[in-house]
């Protein structure tokens, strides 16, 4: 039918036209439309540094565009700050969450619009029993009175999404939403978008996974290096066809991957007990071994110890008892330093925590390990020529975007600091190579580079021990899967012989050794 | 080319919040007008008073030397807070460090009798070295108990206040009838050309020289060059070596540096220390270069908290507390010329540092106000 006539019908609430964005000479919008219906989901594809998140900063207010218009239910308005865009109805849940730890859901929900009694006294009760009624009627359930640093990202997530609604929000940007979410969760997720596309919110959803825009989405407007390509009707496309509209050619979604016999035992962890922040054991009495020439894949809900485990091996967490080694050498309870430098890389599950100096630039970021050694420096003093040109060779060969070794990491997409880290870890060249969600908030084309990175590593006679929420990687990628259950491995299995019901099971508390 | 009315504000807009030179220009300027306003208000002509203060900081060589001496310690402790900041710790301490270091070079400078050309260093670094182990507490505090730098190093500041009076009252130290201590010797007395100065050759000489003989009559010292180099030496470590790549990461995001394999806690010691060494500095330079002994202290003196206003006003870069620490000194010194000229009260001179301290600390404040200019300008 096409595009044009199957909108035809609908209210426009927004439109965006022609809009420009530079940061200094560098385009990063050029000249995009986009326009979004009422309650409809629109969706927003293309490739990491494409131009998304900018996009939405300005329609939310957050930039100001350089130039093109921005209309709302058909009126000309100027969006220069968030309480604007708030006003108009909109509401954005942000890449990276914006929400106050220590607080409450209900406190972190109302506040900037805490409703109060006489006196402007906060009026706890009446805000308890809106979050309750928004909650109730989308589908969002939460507890009001639960910390947020106690609560998982997919609930904060529910916390963003419900204080943009209690702000009276029409239109919702979800920026890569499903990223952090784990696959039961964005089930869910796609299920509350329903829900509020029926009571007549329009959404903006912006995401890598290309299953999910044909399961959510109506429409979908492609970006490529900051370009307008297309806007297409999800429903007369399918993902092939978004794939290479997206890129620019053909992207296969499964690897390659030649046979490999792998060698001997290199890593292992022998009965490791590990607790949590709140002292509750998290990781218990723990076996597992990685070979030389395999990647071992990690399969299990979040929340079952993985991160515990994960801090555990690399130094940031103290272990309780059990043993890890490597190379034969004891390192349990071993300094993050030591750890590094018995040949352990570690690209973190937390990429903006852990992983990069936001206010380094990215070659300052790339040497993270290895600031100190030659020839990074000489006799104590940064030698910053050879740090160049050892980014540049890392952004090259990584396809990090822009390719400017002096931009601040803070300025990068979301993707492309991912590629940073990642880049940074692969050209350590580790005996082991932890690699914690590595092709998070990644555009498929970035995943297959990452996958044969990782691939590449495993030919290489290393070991790599992947984690992952996403089944699909795991499957792909892994020569073996070791599934965790509270704390435990409940099972391994040879990735040639893996069933997803059966790993699905296993992950569930059902498995079968 | 075509220059709007329209492109220049847009210019302006741009020059003001997004080069922070710019900015820093800016608020400086809006605090002396703040300034202007309290004094118009108070019924006096802040034109005639700008003067007068101008005049009082350039009109001779010696109004110029005595601010350079005034600017000295500012330009330490300023650099002592913004190191400190650079690595993600704020250093309220610097006035403590101050005190320790003024302490220990007057002791060092008074108790020791040593050659000329080896006096000087030694006093100096030990100074130094205390004032530093001072500061390292406040990080040694944090690293091992989790207690903030904040509140130890205001602690810190208190017993150093009373350390110092402690000493001045302690016999052998204490100057018999005096609220001071004793002078230190003149081989650590740092003036420039001060033997010269008094001997009958140089008086002759400085007679035929008024110029001279007027920038020499204050207590212009070396002091300054020292405070320059520091600021070249902090701009080096921070930017050029392994320990300031090291001290900016814990600085920035402490997960990541623990997470790359950096010390975290060993680094913050290190950088209290720093900061504690450069503010023990100022307070030896001081004594060297200008008081030569210290004084019983009623209150703070407050050459750690100015430092505080410095390091704000530099944004916290090395060579810009040089010309923060300078253009305070300037204030500090001129401003108070405004009192017996016109009668108007000098105390103006701190609502202008406040104010400019203010407009600096809320940058969204000044973008606002251009913002809606800007907008005005761009809807006709
Ligand atoms: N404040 C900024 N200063 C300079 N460049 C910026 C800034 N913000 C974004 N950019 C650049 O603009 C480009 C687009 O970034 P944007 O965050 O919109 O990408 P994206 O499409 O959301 O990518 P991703 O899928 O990786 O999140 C990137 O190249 C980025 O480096
Ligand atoms: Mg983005």
């Amino acid at each position: 039918m096409g595009y044009e006539n199957v909108t035809q019908s609908l209210t426009k609430v927004i439109e965006m036209k022609k809009i420009t964005k530079k940061f200094g000479d560098f385009v990063a919008n050029d000249s995009v439309n986009l326009d979004v219906f009422k309650g409809k989901v629109h969706a927003l594809l293309g490739e990491n540094g494409a131009g998304k998140s900018t996009l939405m900063n300005i329609l939310y207010g957050l930039y100001s565009p350089t130039s093109g218009e921005i209309l709302i239910n058909g009126k000309k308005v100027d969006i220069t700050n968030p309480n604007i865009a708030i006003e108009h109805g909109i509401g954005m849940v942000h890449q990276h969450f914006m929400l106050i730890k220590p607080f409450t859901v209900a406190q972190n929900i109302i506040l900037g619009q805490e409703p109060t009694s006489k006196m402007s006294v906060l009026n706890m009760k009446k805000a308890l029993k809106d979050v309750k009624e928004i909650s109730e009627r989308y589908g969002l359930y939460v507890d009001p009175n639960a910390k947020i640093e106690d609560i998982s990202v997919g609930m904060q997530q529910r916390v963003e999404i419900l204080k943009a609604l209690y702000r009276g929000a029409e239109i919702l940007i979800l920026d890569e939403p499903t990223a952090v979410l784990t696959p039961q969760e964005i089930v869910e997720l796609i299920q509350i978008i329903k829900n509020l596309t029926k009571e007549g919110k329009s959404i903006i959803l912006i995401s890598h996974k290309l299953k999910e825009i044909t399961a959510a989405a109506d429409f979908c407007l492609i970006i490529r290096r900051g370009k307008h390509i297309d806007t297409v009707v999800v429903s007369e496309t399918n993902e092939e066809g978004l794939a290479s509209k997206m890129v620019g050619r053909e992207v296969s979604f499964s690897v390659a991957k030649d046979d490999k016999e792998s060698g001997d035992e290199i890593f292992s962890i022998k009965d490791l007990i590990v607790k949590d922040n709140r002292d509750i054991i998290a990781v218990d009495k723990l076996n597992l071994s990685v070979k030389k020439g395999e990647i071992l894949g990690l399969a299990g809900i979040d929340g079952n110890g993985q991160t515990e485990l994960l801090e555990a091996i690399t130094g940031l967490r103290k272990v309780e008892s059990g043993e890890i080694k490597i190379n034969g050498e004891n390192i349990t309870n071993n300094t993050p330093f030591q750890v590094i430098s018995k040949k352990i890389s570690h690209i973190p599950e937390d990429r903006q925590k852990r992983g990069l100096v936001m206010d380094f630039d990215i070659s300052e970021n790339t040497i993270l390990e290895n600031y100190y050694k030659y020839p990074f420096a000489k006799r104590g003093v940064l030698q910053y020529d050879n740090i160049r040109i050892y980014a540049k060779e890392l952004i090259d060969k990584f396809d990090v975007r822009p390719k400017e070794e002096s931009k601040m990491a803070r300025t990068l997409s979301g993707g492309n600091q991912q590629k940073v880290i990642i880049a940074r870890e692969v050209t350590n060249n580790p005996d082991l190579l932890i690699a914690a969600q590595p092709t998070r908030g990644l555009d498929v084309g970035a995943i297959e580079f990452v996958h044969k990175a990782l691939i590449e590593q495993r030919d290489n006679d290393k070991a790599v021990f992947l984690i992952s929420f996403e089944l699909d990687e795991i499957m792909n990628v892994s020569d073996r899967i070791a599934v965790i259950y509270e704390g435990k491995i409940v099972g391994i299995v040879d990735a040639k012989d893996a069933e997803v019901e059966k790993l699905g099971l296993m992950m569930a508390g059902g498995g079968n050794e | 080319m075509k220059l709007t009315f329209k492109d220049l504000r847009k210019k302006i807009y741009i020059f003001a919040t997004e080069k922070t030179i710019g900015f820093t220009l800016i608020s400086i300027f809006l605090g002396l007008v703040v300034g202007a306003i309290f004094l118009a208000a108070a019924g006096f002509n802040p034109f005639q008073a700008y003067g007068i203060i101008l005049r009082g900081i350039f009109s001779k060589p010696s109004y110029i030397s005595y601010t350079i001496v005034r600017a000295t310690p500012l330009i330490l402790t300023g650099l002592s807070v913004a190191f400190a900041f650079k690595t993600g710790l704020f250093n309220i301490g610097a006035e403590g460090q101050f005190i320790i270091g003024s302490v220990v070079a007057t002791a060092t400078g008074y108790f020791l009798h040593l050659p000329l050309l080896i006096h000087i260093p030694v006093v100096i670094i030990s100074a130094v070295f205390a004032a530093g182990i001072w500061g390292g507490i406040a990080g040694y505090f944090k690293a091992k108990f989790g207690v903030h730098e904040v509140i130890s190093t205001i602690m810190l500041n208190w017993i150093a206040l009373y350390f110092q009076n402690f000493l001045i009252y302690t016999e052998g130290f204490q100057k018999p009838g005096g609220e001071t201590s004793y002078s230190i010797q003149p081989t650590a007395n740092m003036m420039i050309l001060k033997t010269w100065k008094q001997s009958e050759a140089g008086r002759e000489w400085l007679l035929q020289h008024p110029f001279w003989k007027d920038l020499l009559r204050t207590p212009l010292n070396w002091g300054f060059l020292i405070a320059v180099l520091m600021a070249i030496l902090v701009w080096f470590i921070l930017n050029k070596t392994a320990l300031g790549y090291r001290l900016r990461a814990v600085g920035f995001n402490k997960f990541a540096a623990e997470y790359g394999g950096i010390n975290v806690n060993k680094n913050m010691i290190i950088s209290m220390f720093i900061a504690g060494g450069l503010a023990g500095l100022a307070g030896a330079l001081q004594v060297v270069g200008v008081s030569h002994k210290v004084t019983l202290i009623a209150a703070m003196e407050g050459y750690g908290f100015d430092g505080i206003a410095v390091a704000l006003i530099a944004n916290s870069s090395a060579m810009g507390c040089i010309l923060a620490g300078l253009l305070f000194g300037a204030l500090k010194y001129g401003g108070a010329k405004i009192q017996p000229f016109m009668q108007a009260p000098s105390e103006v001179i701190s609502i202008v540092i406040g104010s400019i301290v203010f407009f600096i600390s809320i940058p969204k404040l000044i973008k606002v106000i251009l913002s809606r200019k800007n907008k005005k300008g761009g809807s006709k």
